[in-house]
């Protein structure tokens, strides 16, 4: 229990005395998953969207393809997207292993089937009169798309928290295509496996806890945005 | 007509097509970097004993090359190396270096320290190895006790040395109950042995970075085989162009010259009491001894 009292001062003074290595380490943590998570919307949310508004032959089989999707473990994301960065690889050219980018596109591949899966359930739950109606008012498709959005607005921001929290809270993916470079690759969950594996117990508890703290406050601020009063 | 009010949703939208603009930014940015990047392959522990912490950012203000340092088993570390994707290699697992030098994928393999091999265990010491002067007879004493071996199973140097100890001794341990793998690095693995009170084979530096809190005991050290050699390997550039030779070979150059050497000599006196690795740049295998 000790251990994890100490962990808990730790990360009351990593947090007081703003430790430039943590505070880096926090906002670069954010940098990533908040950029791979609005890629993740944009593919995840026009896919769903998509998917949920129309009927085509082979329907079922693409939505259970996307719901599989949100299973996709992020070791074998990481695994795949190393193999296909590999200077000698597909996609070696690029020369983005072992870089931010290249962390930034294996999350986005982890968080747009969970983000595609939300959307597409959530948009699928409106009531299918509600579509005829808004025509029916002389809105134009897209119009009509848009106040669809708007009313699933709910489940589309539990999309985007699933999103995020899939991707801030990975470690698998990001370890094998970043590296966890010091100052350069690591981030939160990264530092606490390496620290775990030093034995600073206290330090990766303490990282773990800024973690949380971290994504609670981006939670907090989706929860009040999604929860306040519908626009009249 | 309906009215519209400024969609979050759409807003949201543009702002993701905004954050691939800025990816692909990183990118380009990524690439004119690329050139100076120097990718190290390494085994956990000279990243867990905090050594390349203090070797890095001198090597990367003296010569501005930038250093990916990818911390893993020595096993695995060699794999990088021979498909060309890795630079520089800082490794501990003799028998399979040699075997890399001789399959071409290596220009040169330089000596660089060592420190040494050490089994430990509970203090309650059920085998009773405790103080034995051969480690292959300390083995044997456990199998024979059946008492539980904390292997690490993941190919690193310290999985093939004590293989290596297994064969030596004439063991047969795969399959037996009393033989378990995690599968995981050097600090996990003792951690692992310490919470289930096993025996493990630990590489020094680890160990005594880990030691305070452990409960795991150093029962055998000192003897030959428990040597732990670490050497420095510059990937083939004629096998594979797109290797940064020049940047491994300034890697490799800095890991043995004098002033590295000196700090190799001193590092962790100060928090661990003794130094973790011993510097042996221009030494032969065969001077050194325990």
């Amino acid at each position: 229990m000790d251990i994890i009292l100490d962990g808990i001062r730790q990360a009351f003074i990593l947090l007081v005395t703003f430790d430039p290595e943590v505070l880096g380490i926090t906002w670069f943590s954010l940098k990533v998953s908040g950029t791979a998570t609005f890629i993740s919307l944009f593919f995840g949310m026009s896919v769903g969207t998509v998917v949920a508004l129309t009927q085509f032959p082979g329907r079922k089989f693409v939505v259970s393809l996307i719901n599989t999707g949100m299973a996709l473990p992020p070791v074998v994301v990481g695994l795949f997207v190393t193999i296909f960065l590999w200077r000698n690889g597909p996609l070696g050219f690029l020369e983005i292993l072992y870089t931010p980018a290249a962390m930034i596109l294996a999350q986005a591949i982890i968080a747009t089937p969970i983000v595609t899966g939300i959307s597409l359930a959530s948009m699928q739950q409106l009531p299918k009169k509600l579509r005829l109606q808004i025509l029916a008012l002389g809105a134009t498709r897209l119009q009509m798309v848009r106040i669809l959005i708007r009313e699933a607005r709910l489940p589309l921001l539990a999309a985007v928290m699933a999103g995020f929290g899939g991707v801030i809270s990975e470690v698998g993916a990001s370890i094998m295509v970043g590296g966890n470079i010091k100052g350069y690759t690591r981030v939160l969950t990264t530092a606490t496996v390496m620290e775990t594996s030093r034995g600073n117990f206290d330090v990766a508890i303490a990282l773990g806890i800024i973690l949380l703290l971290f994504a609670y406050a981006i939670n907090l601020v989706l929860t009040y945005v999604q929860q306040r009063e519908r626009p009249r | 007509m309906l009215k519209f009010k400024r969609n979050p949703f759409l807003t949201g939208i543009a702002l993701a097509a905004a954050a691939l603009v800025i990816a692909a930014g990183i990118t380009t940015a990524e690439a004119a970097k690329a050139q100076k990047a120097v990718i190290l392959a390494t085994t956990t522990s000279t990243q867990d004993s905090g050594l390349l912490d203090t070797l890095i950012p001198m090597f990367e203000k003296k010569t501005g090359y930038f250093v990916k340092t990818i911390a893993v088993g020595s096993g695995q570390a060699m794999a990088m190396g021979a498909k060309g994707e890795a630079d520089v290699l800082l490794v501990h697992s003799p028998a399979a270096e040699k075997k890399f030098m001789a399959d071409g994928n290596g220009v040169e393999r330089r000596l660089v320290m060592h420190n040494d091999f050490i089994i430990v265990g509970p203090p309650s010491d059920p085998a009773k190895i405790k103080g034995m002067k051969k480690a292959t007879e300390a083995f044997k004493k456990i199998a024979a006790a059946g008492s539980i071996f904390m292997s690490r199973g993941d190919k690193s140097g310290t999985h093939a040395k004590e293989m290596d100890i297994w064969k030596t001794a004439g063991v047969k341990y795969e399959g037996e109950k009393w033989y378990q793998q995690t599968g995981l690095g050097m600090g996990q693995t003792l951690a692992v042995a310490a919470e289930k009170k096993t025996y493990t084979l630990a590489d020094r530096g680890t160990y005594l970075a880990l030691k305070k809190g452990l409960g795991l005991d150093i029962l055998v050290e000192g003897d030959g085989i428990l040597l732990n050699i670490y050497h420095v390997i510059e990937v083939n550039p004629k096998k594979w162009t797109k290797a940064n030779f020049a940047g491994g070979k300034a890697f490799a150059d800095f890991m043995v010259s004098k002033d590295v050497q000196a700090v190799i000599k001193t590092f962790g006196v100060e928090k661990f009491g003794s130094p973790l690795f011993f510097p042996d740049a221009g030494k032969k295998v065969e001077d050194l001894g325990l």
